[in-house]
């Protein structure tokens, strides 16, 4: 579904990716871990294409979408939720989440509604309150329930669990799952390793800009010397 | 909310307006609600970019000036139909909005950094003006006076009063129907969250660059209008900071990002800045103090304007006729 090939991009001249190479296939759930500053974030929004890669390859369901503004790459079924819960404060949550379906057109709104408030009861509870004023799980629920409006193909979610109390931490992991079993393709990038791992089928392990470990997530999980040596555990 | 309701209030303003001319005939009061309004419309293009896509602009004057020159220079020297000419200077200020735009939004400008290039065109612009033999330099560009509705001029005032009230009645109608649309949510996200919109999929270039295109087309026929008006200009009076103040005070005091705010705003500021004058004439100035007073006092304790103190009011009726009916019904 997304093959990524030799991905080099960054900011300004300095490259922070340097030569990626990835893959999520339909239905999956797929972790890319790494530490601070590894390019993690970066490779998103390359792919997204919030940031023009400098070279390489990104292809989607068959399109080639290097270098392709956002909106191209949210019509194809690829949506990015940025980390930080960039949610629009002074809106209300309904408002919020209606801004997520206007590529998709009008009468999927409602349907797609229906489905957000059973899949977040809260959300359902604060309609019409202001995004601003949800608490943080809360809000990291509407960005991700924004991003499914669009009904995607693939979703990338950036650091979901990013200041998020143990407790919601584990509940969000578990919606990720309920998202993916409907068929959904999951990107999940992450620093929560253990659990990000025990999620995802596959992993990928960045460093410097480049992938330094692949494979069966249980696999790396099961082994020690790997952790040690690039997740710091 | 239906369509009615939305659109109810301000078409029944309008029509009472339309009256003013009727009832009144002083020259005075016509002068007056000519110049509101034509600082009213100046604003509700300010409100587009400002209000609805969140790029607070300091040089509306760049609009203004430009829509104002062009309508009096194609006439003054290029003996063109004033009101082609009104239609072409509509058309150069949403061509100077879009070419402005281009250029700082594409590098990435927002905020302050916005505000001060726009300041920077603006006064670019005047200097120019002002040097320039082509807009009469210092001297400034004069209307010939031929009263005839062809040439855009008319004896009485009320006429005038008609068509900027038609404008500002198109613009208002036409700001109300963009909120209800999708073009209204994108400019919402991209005024909230910059990030956020460009991550769903939202073409923030181009939103805003169609954003201050209309706005300064709006703002360009405020200018074109005043020059139709007062058939004088100069590079003060059509690039001066004077209008690029007056565009964003009103709906800052008037509510920003509200249909209605940049109406309410200028006729309350100008409404009260005339009754001082009237009755505090002898001392010069006193109505610019009520003026700043009044700014203070906005921004102090009304930040959403004079529509957003409305809007709280009416909620808070709302709900104690909930809490009332709660209690006749028994279930408080």
């Amino acid at each position: 579904m997304l093959e990524v090939e030799n991905l080099v991009a960054g900011y300004g001249g300095a490259d922070v990716l340097r030569g990626i190479g990835l893959s999520v296939s339909a239905g999956e759930i797929v972790a890319v871990l790494g530490a601070n500053g590894v390019g993690k974030t970066t490779l998103n929004r390359a792919i997204s294409g919030l940031i023009r890669p400098s070279s390489g390859n990104i292809r989607f369901l068959g399109y080639d979408i290097a270098g392709k503004g956002p909106p191209a790459i949210v019509a194809a079924g690829l949506i990015h939720v940025p980390e930080g819960r960039r949610i629009f404060p002074n809106m209300s949550v309904r408002d919020n989440l209606i801004l997520g379906s206007y590529r998709r057109g009008k009468p999927a709104r409602a349907a797609n509604l229906e489905r957000m408030f059973a899949l977040f009861p809260r959300l359902r509870e604060r309609t019409g309150q202001l995004a601003g004023t949800l608490s943080g799980g809360e809000q990291q629920m509407l960005a991700i329930g924004r991003g499914l409006m669009a009904e995607p193909k693939l979703l990338i979610l950036d650091e979901p669990s990013l200041g998020l109390s143990p407790l919601l931490v584990e509940e969000m992991f578990s919606l990720i799952g309920r998202i993916a079993a409907d068929g959904l393709a999951v990107l999940l990038v992450e620093q929560n390793v253990i659990q990000s791992l025990e999620l995802a089928s596959r992993a990928y392990v960045m460093e410097n800009g480049r992938v330094v470990v692949s494979g069966a997530a249980a696999d790396i999980a099961a082994d020690p010397a790997l952790k040690h040596a690039y997740l710091g555990l | 909310m239906n369509a009615t309701r939305a659109y109810l209030p301000a078409v029944a303003l309008l029509l009472l307006a339309g009256l003013i001319p009727v009832l009144v005939a002083a020259n005075t009061v016509l002068n007056f609600i000519v110049f509101t309004l034509i600082i009213a419309l100046a604003a509700q293009g300010w409100n587009l970019l400002g209000g609805f896509g969140g790029q607070f602009s300091f040089g509306h004057a760049a609009f203004f000036g430009t829509g104002a020159y062009a309508t009096a220079i194609l006439q003054a020297r290029y003996g063109v139909n004033a009101w082609a000419g009104f239609a072409i200077g509509i058309a150069l200020s949403a061509a100077v909005g879009w070419m402005i735009g281009y250029l700082s939004f594409r590098s990435g400008l927002r905020g302050s950094y916005f505000a001060l290039v726009t300041l920077a065109f603006a006064e670019v612009f005047r200097i120019l003006a002002n040097a320039s033999a082509f807009t009469g330099g210092a001297a400034g560009t004069l209307v010939r006076l031929d009263m005839r509705p062809e040439n855009f001029q008319f004896a009485s005032r009320a006429v005038f009063v008609w068509i900027a009230l038609a404008l500002v009645g198109f613009v208002l109608i036409m700001t109300i129907a963009i909120g209800r649309a999708r073009f209204g949510a994108w400019l919402a996200a991209v005024r909230e969250n910059e990030d956020a919109a460009r991550a769903l999929g939202v073409d923030v270039l181009g939103v805003k660059l169609k954003a201050i295109t209309l706005s300064a087309g709006v703002t360009g026929a405020a200018g074109a209008l005043y020059v139709q008006y007062y058939l004088y200009l100069d590079a003060n009076i059509a690039y001066g900071a004077w209008i690029s103040v007056e565009a964003l005070i009103a709906p800052i005091i008037g509510g920003i990002g509200t249909p209605l705010g940049p109406v309410i705003g200028a006729v309350t500021l100008h409404g009260l800045g005339e009754l001082t004058k009237l009755f505090a004439g002898r001392i010069p100035g006193i109505d610019l103090v009520i003026y700043g007073a009044l700014l203070v006092a906005a921004i102090a304790f009304a930040p959403d304007g004079i529509m957003g103190l409305l809007r709280k009011a009416q909620r808070r009726k709302d709900a104690d006729k909930a809490t009332d009916q709660n209690v006749t019904e028994g279930t408080l």
